[in-house]
This record gives C-alpha cells, sequence and structure tokens, in this order.
C-alpha cells in the first residue's frame, strides 16, 4: 500500500508554497518498522514527501512519532524497511537533511554565541570562516534575530532560543528540516509566530518540513499531508491531504469551516485505529 | 565603590590578626614566636628581591610546569576515559587506587628515579596534582548534554570538532574545580619536595632556616608561602572568571540575577 502523499492532487495547495514536482520524491520511505526487542513500535509505513513539502506527523503520545524522526534522520537505524534521502539510501543523517530538536535548551551550546552555534555546524561542512559568519549572520536575520548575534541563548527568551536552532537548520540549507515537536515549550503567541516562521521559511526557500506534533490544531494549520500514525504497532492510518487555501493565517485559516472539517477528520484517525488492539 | 568595599570584605581579618599579632609579639623573648616586627624586617630584607629570585622564582617555575603537565594530562586523559566507556571501566580501579594513595609518599620512589633536582620536584608535583583534574574532567565528559551528542552526530561534527567545542567546554567548569583543587595540593607539592632534595626553593629555605635555628627566616618563609598560594588562587580566579564567563553568566540567570 504505497501512499504517495502528493500524489493527491488537492486543490489549494499547489502553486504558490514553492513545491516542485519532479518525478522522484525527495523522501522515500517503504516497508519500514521498528521494534525495540519483542516490542514492535511501528510497522510497514509507506510514504513519500515532496521537495518542498510540509508534512506533519501527529499520533497519541508513544506512538512512536519520535522514535520515526530518529529513523528519518539517521540517528537511530530502522529494523525493518528503508529509507531513501534525494535518492540515496539512509545510512546516518544525509546532508541536505538538518533537525531542529524538541528541546532548544538543551540543543543549543550555551558556551557559545547564537552566530557560533549557528556556524559551527557549517565548519563541519568545510565552508569557509568568513562565509561561515555570513550565512550565520543571514540566518539569523531570517528568524528575525538579527541583533542578537552576539547574545548568549539563555540571554534570549525560549521562543527566540527556538528561533536560533531554526536558523542553526536554515544556515546548512538544508533540503528538508525535520522537527520534533518544536514549537511544545514556548507560549501561545510565541508558538503561532514560530508555526507563521516555519511556514515562511518553507515557502521562502522550498525547503521541506517534516514536523511531529501532538496538537491537531497545528497540524492542520501547517500541514500540506497530514500523517496520522496510530495503533499497536503503529502503522499510518491515513495521509490526509490539508486542501486549505495558502498563504495561512492564524485567524483567518482558522476560521475556515473546512479547518474544523479537518480537524475532526485527524481526530477520528487517531482516536479509532483501524488495527484492532488484542 | 564596589571593588573598595570588596577588598575591604575580604582584608579586614587579615588586618585584626596582624595587628594582634603584632601586639602580642611585640615584647616576645620566646625564641620560636619572634615579634611580628621582626619577621616583617627579615622579610623585607630577604625577598625583595634577591630571596625571591633565588628562592621564590625556582618555585613557582617547579610549580607551574608541573601543574600546567597535571592539568593537560589530566584533561586528556580525563577526556579519553570519560568518551570511551569500556576503557573507563577497565581502568577505574587503577585509577582509584593510585589518586587515594598520598602522592607525598611516592617522592621517596620518584627520588630513586629522577634524582633530587628540579625533574624529582616536576614530576611529584604533576603526579599529586593530575588525580583531581583526571577523575573532574571524566565525569565533566559524563555529564554532557545527551541531546548534544545527537546535535554533533546530525551535523556531522568530526570527533576533534567534537571535543573541541562540545565535550571540552561542557566539561570545562568541572575540569576548572578540579584543576582549583589541584592547585592548592599542588603548593603543598612544590613545598614538600623541596624540603627534600636541593636545589633551592621556598620549601627547601624554609626547612633550611628552622634547621639553623633562624626562627625570624622560618616564620619569614611560612609567611612568603601563604601569601604565594594567596596569589596563585587569586590568579587562578582571574583566568576562571575569564575562561568560563559563559558558565557564571548562565548559572547567574538562571537564578533570577541580573548580573
Amino acid at each position: 500500500m504505497t501512499q504517495h502523499a502528493l500524489s493527491s492532487d488537492s486543490p489549494g495547495s499547489s502553486g504558490t508554497t514553492g513545491r516542485c514536482r519532479t518525478g522522484q520524491p525527495l523522501i522515500g520511505v517503504k516497508g519500514l518498522g521498528h521494534a525495540y526487542g519483542p516490542r514492535q513500535i511501528f510497522e510497514g509505513l509507506d510514504f513519500s514527501v515532496d521537495k518542498g513539502e510540509f508534512v506533519c506527523i501527529v499520533g497519541p503520545s508513544g506512538v512512536g512519532k519520535t522514535t520515526l524522526l530518529g529513523c528519518l534522520t539517521g540517528l537511530q537505524k530502522p529494523t525493518q524497511g528503508t529509507i531513501h534521502f534525494d535518492g540515496q539510501a539512509v545510512k546516518g543523517t544525509p546532508e541536505g537533511l538538518a533537525i531542529v530538536f524538541q528541546d532548544y535548551s538543551r540543543s543549543l551550546m550555551p558556551w557559545l554565541s547564537t552566530r557560533d552555534n549557528v556556524a559551527l555546524p557549517l565548519r563541519s561542512a568545510g565552508v569557509g570562516k568568513k562565509e561561515r559568519l555570513a550565512r550565520a549572520t543571514a540566518a539569523l536575520t531570517e528568524v528575525g534575530l538579527g541583533d542578537f548575534l552576539d547574545s548568549y541563548p539563555w540571554q534570549l527568551s525560549g521562543g527566540m532560543q527556538q528561533r536560533v536552532a531554526i536558523a542553526r537548520a536554515l544556515a546548512f540549507n538544508p533540503k528538508a528540516i525535520v522537527m520534533d515537536e518544536p514549537f511544545a515549550s514556548v507560549d501561545a503567541q510565541t508558538r503561532s509566530d514560530l508555526e507563521d516562521l516555519a511556514l515562511k521559511v518553507r515557502d521562502e526557500l522550498g525547503i521541506a518540513v517534516m514536523l511531529v506534533t501532538h496538537d491537531i490544531d497545528e497540524a492542520v494549520y501547517l500541514a500540506d499531508t497530514i500523517l496520522v500514525l496510530a495503533g499497536k504497532p503503529a502503522t499510518v492510518q491515513t495521509l490526509i491531504p490539508v486542501d486549505l487555501p495558502t498563504p495561512r493565517e492564524q485567524l483567518a485559516t482558522k476560521a475556515e469551516p473546512r479547518f474544523a472539517e479537518l480537524r475532526s477528520e485527524v481526530y477520528t484517525y487517531i482516536k479509532k485505529p483501524a488495527a484492532p488492539t488484542a | 565603590m564596589k571593588l573598595v568595599r570588596h577588598v575591604a570584605w575580604e582584608i579586614w581579618l587579615p588586618i585584626v590578626l596582624l595587628v594582634v599579632w603584632w601586639f602580642a609579639s611585640a615584647d616576645s623573648m620566646n625564641t620560636y614566636f619572634p615579634p611580628l616586627h621582626d619577621i616583617l624586617e627579615r622579610s623585607k630584607e630577604l625577598w625583595f628581591w634577591q630571596g625571591t629570585r633565588e628562592d621564590v622564582l625556582p618555585s613557582l617555575r617547579r610549580l607551574a610546569v608541573g601543574y600546567l603537565i597535571a592539568v593537560a594530562a589530566g584533561t586528556l586523559v580525563g577526556l579519553l576515559l570519560g568518551g570511551v566507556h569500556w576503557l573507563e571501566s577497565a581502568t577505574r580501579p587503577y585509577v582509584e587506587f593510585l589518586r587515594s594513595t598520598p602522592g607525598i609518599a611516592l617522592m621517596p620512589l620518584v627520588s630513586l628515579v629522577f634524582g633530587l633536582g628540579d625533574l624529582f620536584k616536576i614530576v611529584t608535583i604533576a603526579l599529586v596534582c593530575c588525580w583531581p583534574v583526571l577523575l573532574n574532567s571524566i565525569d565533566g565528559v559524563h555529564s554532557v548534554e545527551p541531546q548534544l551528542r545527537d546535535v554533533a552526530t546530525s551535523y556531522r561534527l568530526t570527533t576533534a570538532e567534537r571535543v573541541r567545542f562540545i565535550l571540552l567546554p561542557s566539561a570545562a567548569p568541572q575540569i576548572f574545580a578540579g584543576a582549583r583543587t589541584a592547585l592548592a595540593i599542588g603548593v603543598i607539592a612544590m613545598t614538600a619536595s623541596e624540603m627534600i632534595g636541593i636545589g633551592g626553593g621556598l620549601g627547601y629555605f624554609t626547612l633550611n632556616a628552622s634547621t639553623a635555628f633562624d626562627y625570624t627566616g622560618l616564620w619569614s618563609g611560612i609567611i612568603a608561602l601563604g601569601v604565594v598560594g594567596y596569589i596563585l588562587n587569586k590568579l587562578f580566579a582571574a583566568v576562571e572568571r575569564t575562561v568560563l564567563a559563559w558558565h557564571y553568566g548562565l548559572v547567574a540567570h538562571s537564578q533570577g540575577g541580573t548580573r
């Protein structure tokens, strides 16, 4: 049951988002499964992510969302199946993929300024010092932190720290960014701002985003496609194309009748796993 | 103004003690406890500047070399042991055994190998100083935030970059804590190693004054040792404040301070 996320052509979600469609998906997942010992977390996952596509992964807690991201990012080796990124089998984090971790306060280095935090990964990528700093400055400006280049992360608010983490991913010029519940620990206002930042990044830079969230509203608001993961072991319950108009807007989009419909649709899939629990 | 108050707060007690000592010992006829006045007179003659050149500087040189070797070795080996789990488990008993052995007790053995000159003293100081640095360095590496390991892996940092930008800075506060302890016992090791062996130094001077019934000299040596230890500690604190500026800022910040 190969499900291709973007092959379902949804009205309103094409064109303006900067997605380019080529024959080959950016991320291709086939028969992916992972077990910790005898405990099968998920199995038989088939899906793909196109260039510039925004995919939100939702599911009840403990369903294996973070494990799935671990596999996608190459930090964890899946026990079954294959993942291809940009045509290459994933072994270790692929080039062109950047991760924004859930806990900004633990994923940034408190001993480096925001600019040095952002520039550090570029060093390993072999970018010269001058260009590293220029790219870090540009990325921080992109996320609205152009005035905080020399601050330490801990001098910034939580939302600003997560922006630094996003800038670090952006400076890398990735083809895809993977985010693990990136906005879970900030206040509501900051959260909306960061959601819009994620959309802006995708629209302006054409970067594919895979975002794990436990918040259905957030998933519907952000995604081109929602992947619902549920069951024991978990499987892809459904892939819901989000046919809301773009660009999205916090008030208008959430006021759409379609928003509420999609929301309850997602909710239904999460609550009623297709696979019967033994 | 703040600085003046800070300095005043730090030195009022020593001044009071000196004044008490001064008057209590003023008419002392006791050979072992000469008047402070005589001790200070003697100190002035001794340490400005001939004695400083002949005894203090050689002591400091040995301490500096031995201490820096210990800090470098302790840090490097600590990073290695802290980073490689099986190596640490395999060597833990030996590390525990060696660090529990009083380093001073090794002096006769060390002198068998290295003689009684500078090398013997430097090796003794290094042997004594390396343990707190080593153990703290291992602990420091263990306490590196696990998420930073994932960050390093996902952004494909090389081993050298991990050590330089993640392990070392992350472990630095603990390494510094170890190095501070090491400095204190380093001064002890310096003094003790100079008391046996040849080649002068503050320890040698002090013991020699005692055996020559030169008790004002003995007291002058003790005071000089104290002053040297105090200044070294202050220097260390200044270096620590500079290198770990981020750490102090972070701690102050997380405690809600506004510094």
